[in-house]
């Protein structure tokens, strides 16, 4: 019997129909996650991750591959240290977070592993939902359980359509509370790991907690999802697991306005014309037009968090769009957002005198143009050439 | 950013070319530096895979770690990297000059002069980009912490002899890039992105290919396109045509040439390993040697662009001329690298892994100072960067066009002359703000008096005339005398460019030595400052 057609169900069948036939949906990765919070007001990239369109196979299809990739040096070493770290039922893993988060429980001596495989994401979920229910009561029948959920899989709202999270551990506290685990595979030394690379951890594991809290708000009652988070990486210049907690709540705070303020893709994918598709399959013209048909807003900021970002990236820079300087550049613009314009401003031949901005900038352009002058008679040899003084 | 760079950057996106951001090099640059372009494992704490280094342009030295993950091949990269850098560095350790420098007599605790060595030069070392400096610093760390098998005869894996004082060396290099204004250790993005505003953004500007081709394009074609085909140009493999500046490597080049050439490696040496007599040994010897070959030509071929460009943006700073101040920021990484000698030879222990409250509150007040220095001192070397500060209301330029001698009104009357400029630019003053100018390479400081006509709010044609008309009282440097001294008060109709900043700006308070840490920052250091740092405990697991 087919389900009825709900507004959701729609909403899906028009999603699978932009991502092409045939083309499997793409789960929201990490990368997307950080994507979503660096540049949150992208209309084109919420519409593609949202469809779960590859996008790094539509940047191919359109000449401009992106750059992402992962070394297997790199791949194999976070593997083997993952494995590492979750060896022999989770042993070490556990101790870490007794150790880190819940030093008054009762130490973990044998814990329950349950086994997650399902076939499909939805079986996942469903099965993760199951053992995080089993979890709840096993730790009330049984005070001082620990139970270690490896690769659980997590549902997200996001924009309308719902997204697969898959984090690499969730462990439940005898208390009944749960806590999401991070393992990385960038060193801590001394303490302390690169704050970029914790960061991004953070906000990862931020979208994980929220998932979570959908999770037990169906519970009852609904166990705590902890806002400290383990992230483990390895000690020093070694190979040895270590851990800290990190407390994720301003980041989870972050990401839960992000996704409530999200263009509803709904309504991105309703201004589409009839017909457009994203499939990698298709015509690079076709597909341009395709892309085009979405507003990008686009920032240097892309380019470590999007695979479109070098297409988008030709594109500002066709159109003349400061913005592709840099977010500051085009704040200190005020109302000229293309080059043409600010040059034109500065130089005099266009823009209102009375408008602070252009004011200033003409300011900067003669101040700019005297010092040149003035160090080019200074030192002819100083200056490569001298500006055109206008 | 301020404005004018912003300006500068539009100019280059119109113009296909980088702009000038500076009109003379605000950085020391040695004569015979040491280029260091190295590349590491990707997934690994740093662990290196290879690198370039020397002296000489035309004949860099190549260090290869065949398998990255084998401890005794590392050890060898590092105790080879020694053997080029401890030379170099020991070469800037004997030549001295006599300075000197105030110290505290511990006796009678007065501030007395004391005759100290100052090294007439130092080293210089120059990496690629700004990862290249962390990765020094991440070197220098595990390396300082080493034991050799002389310190320690049980230490289960030691360390080739001069390896932990590579360590240190490396980790007073990477300390001192935190320095504002130093030049012991540069990166060379970094440099050129000072002195050239490029059409891309600042986070592009990290890739070295691409900003060189931007400030010095190919003949025929815009810095644009060939920042754009440094960028991601592929050759028909798939591979980068300009390999990044490292240390990381790119994927594509790890997975399609990097992995088989090592699996070579290994196969080949797994199978020496298993050789029954001198004759097969022989054979797969050969087969090891060539295979080791492999891997350091591929290493090779992504190093030696790095390290070419490395050499190309220093010919282009070096036709920029030097700005004044520039040896005397020089001077003092000279005492920083004085100090550290010193350090080293007096036989005391390894930069601790966490500085203490005083060292650590030092460091800060040192960069903060020098961060202010550099501010000025930029500005009154560059009239470019002084037109940024002038845009910014931090300083004013203009004529002199009136001279009143006037008096203090103490016992014995000095010379205070009052002097009116008029300028175009729109300093913010305030009531008796001290302003500076430069007088035969000192500050000399004046009072803002008030302005003749009102002042830039008062009447209403702002803007379309002479501009602002500043009174200043002239306040120093004028000599014992009741008159003032030949040239020390400027006349009418000079050129005169007045800062509000000082152009030698003063450190905060000084802090309390080491026994007198209050108990706030964790109270003097007690018994455990006293033991040494522990050597890094070694496993089987090490990966560096």
């Amino acid at each position: 019997m087919p389900p009825p057609r709900t507004p959701e169900r729609k909403l899906r069948h028009r999603l699978a129909e932009l991502r092409g036939p045939e083309v499997q949906a793409k789960a929201l990765d990490a990368r997307a996650l950080a994507a979503l919070a660096a540049n949150p007001g992208c209309r084109r990239r919420a519409i593609l991750d949202g469809a779960g369109v590859n996008k790094a196979a539509l940047a191919s299809a359109l000449g401009s591959p992106s750059v992402f990739g992962q070394s297997q040096f790199a791949f194999v070493r976070g593997n083997a240290f993952e494995a590492k770290v979750k060896a022999d039922g989770g042993t070490e893993l556990l101790r870490l977070a007794h150790e880190k988060l819940d030093r008054s429980a009762e130490p973990p001596t044998a814990a329950r592993v349950p086994d997650l495989t399902a076939p499909g994401p939805a079986g996942c979920l469903e099965r993760t939902r199951l053992a995080l229910r089993e979890a709840a009561e096993a730790a009330a029948a049984d005070p001082g359980t620990w139970t270690l959920l490896d690769h659980p899989m997590l549902a997200l709202d996001v924009a309308g359509s719902p997204a697969f999270l898959e984090p690499d551990a969730v462990v439940v506290h005898p208390d009944g509370s749960w806590t999401v685990v991070e393992i990385k595979s960038f060193p801590m030394l001394d303490g302390a790991a690169d704050p970029s690379k914790v960061g991004a951890a953070a906000r990862q594991a931020a979208v994980y907690v929220l998932a979570l809290e959908e999770v037990a708000g169906r519970l009852d009652p609904p166990p705590r999802v902890r806002h400290r988070i383990l992230l483990v990486c390895p000690k020093d210049f070694s190979n040895l697991p270590t851990a800290s907690a990190v407390d994720v709540r301003k980041q989870r705070a972050v990401t839960a306005r992000q996704l409530a303020r999200l263009t509803r893709i709904e309504e991105i994918a309703d201004a589409l014309p009839e017909g457009t598709c994203f499939s990698p399959e298709l015509p690079a013209e076709q597909l341009t037009a395709a892309v085009e048909s979405v507003p990008a807003t686009y920032a240097p900021e892309c380019l470590s968090a999007c695979e479109l970002a070098f297409h988008c990236r030709d594109r500002s820079r066709a159109a003349g769009a400061v913005t592709s300087l840099g977010r500051p550049v085009r704040a200190e613009l005020g109302g000229l957002t293309t080059v043409r314009d600010v040059l034109a401003a500065a130089h005099g031949r266009a823009g209102d005198p009375d408008d602070p901005v252009v004011a200033a900038l003409r300011r900067a352009a003669a101040l700019r143009a005297e010092a040149l002058g003035t160090a080019a008679a200074a030192a002819p040899a100083a200056v490569r050439e001298v500006a055109p003084c206008r | 950013m301020s404005l004018i760079t912003t300006l500068a950057r539009l100019e280059a996106v119109s113009t296909g070319r980088a702009r000038p951001a500076a009109t003379v090099r605000h950085r020391h640059l040695s004569t015979r530096p040491l280029v260091f372009v190295p590349l590491t494992t990707a997934g690994e704490a740093g662990a290196p895979l290879g690198a370039l280094v020397g002296t000489d342009r035309d004949a860099p030295r190549l260090l290869v770690v065949p398998q990255p993950r084998d401890r005794d091949l590392r050890f060898a990269f590092l105790a080879e990297l020694a053997d080029v850098v401890l030379p170099y560095v020991d070469g800037f350790a004997g030549a001295v000059e006599a300075a000197e420098r105030t110290e505290t007599d511990p006796e009678t605790g007065k501030r007395v002069k004391v005759e100290v060595e100052l090294c007439a030069d130092a080293p210089q070392l120059i990496v690629p980009s700004r990862a290249g400096i962390d990765l020094v610093r991440l070197l220098g760390r595990s390396m300082r912490f080493r034991r050799t098998a002389e310190q320690d005869p049980e230490t289960p894996f030691p360390a080739p002899p001069r390896v932990p004082l590579l360590g240190r060396w490396l980790t007073h290099f990477g300390e001192r890039a935190r320095v504002p204004g130093s030049s012991l250790l540069l990166a060379m993005t970094d440099v050129l992105a000072r002195h050239w505003a490029t059409g891309q953004s600042t986070l592009e500007d990290q890739h070295l290919g691409a900003l060189l081709a931007w400030i010095a394009p190919p003949e025929g074609r815009s810095g644009a396109e060939a920042a754009q085909e440094a960028e991601l140009a592929r050759d028909a493999d798939g591979q980068l045509v300009c390999p990044p500046a490292g240390p990381a490597t790119d994927p594509a080049f790890d997975n399609k040439l990097l992995a088989p050439a090592i699996e070579r490696y290994d196969r080949a040496r797994t199978a020496l390993a298993a050789a029954e007599d001198g004759l097969e040994a022989d054979a797969r010897l050969g087969a090891l040697t060539a295979a080791e070959r492999d891997v350091r030509a591929l290493v090779e071929s992504r190093t030696r662009p790095t390290w070419d460009a490395v050499w190309r943006g220093l010919d282009l700073l070096r036709e920029l001329p030097q700005g004044a101040r520039v040896e005397e920021r020089w001077t003092r990484d000279r005492w920083s690298f004085t100090g550290h000698r010193d350090r080293v030879l007096a036989g005391e222990p390894p930069q601790p892994r966490r500085d203490d409250a005083v060292t650590a509150a030092n460091k800060l007040a040192v960069r903060e100072r020098e961060q202010a220095r550099l501010e000025a001192q930029e500005a009154l070397d560059d009239p470019l960067v002084m037109a940024g500060r002038r845009l910014a209301g931090e300083a004013f330029a203009g004529e002199v066009v009136d001279v009143v001698m006037a008096y203090s009104e103490s016992k014995r009357p000095s010379p205070r002359p009052l002097v009116t400029v008029r300028t175009d630019d729109r300093p913010h003053l305030g009531e008796r703000t001290r302003v500076y100018r430069t007088l035969g390479g000192k500050p000399q400081t004046a009072e803002f008096a008030g302005y003749e006509d009102g002042g830039p709010d008062a009447g209403g044609d702002d803007g379309d005339d002479g501009g602002l008309l500043i009174v200043l009282r002239i306040m120093d440097k004028m000599g014992r005398g009741k008159e003032p001294e030949e040239g020390s008060v400027p006349e009418k109709g000079d050129r005169v460019c007045f800062t509000l900043f000082e152009h030698e700006p003063r450190g905060g308070a000084k802090l309390p030595d080491p026994e007198e840490t209050p108990w706030t920052h964790g109270g003097p250091p007690g018994e455990e400052a006293a033991v040494p740092e522990t050597a890094d405990p070694v496993t089987e697991e090490d990966l560096l």
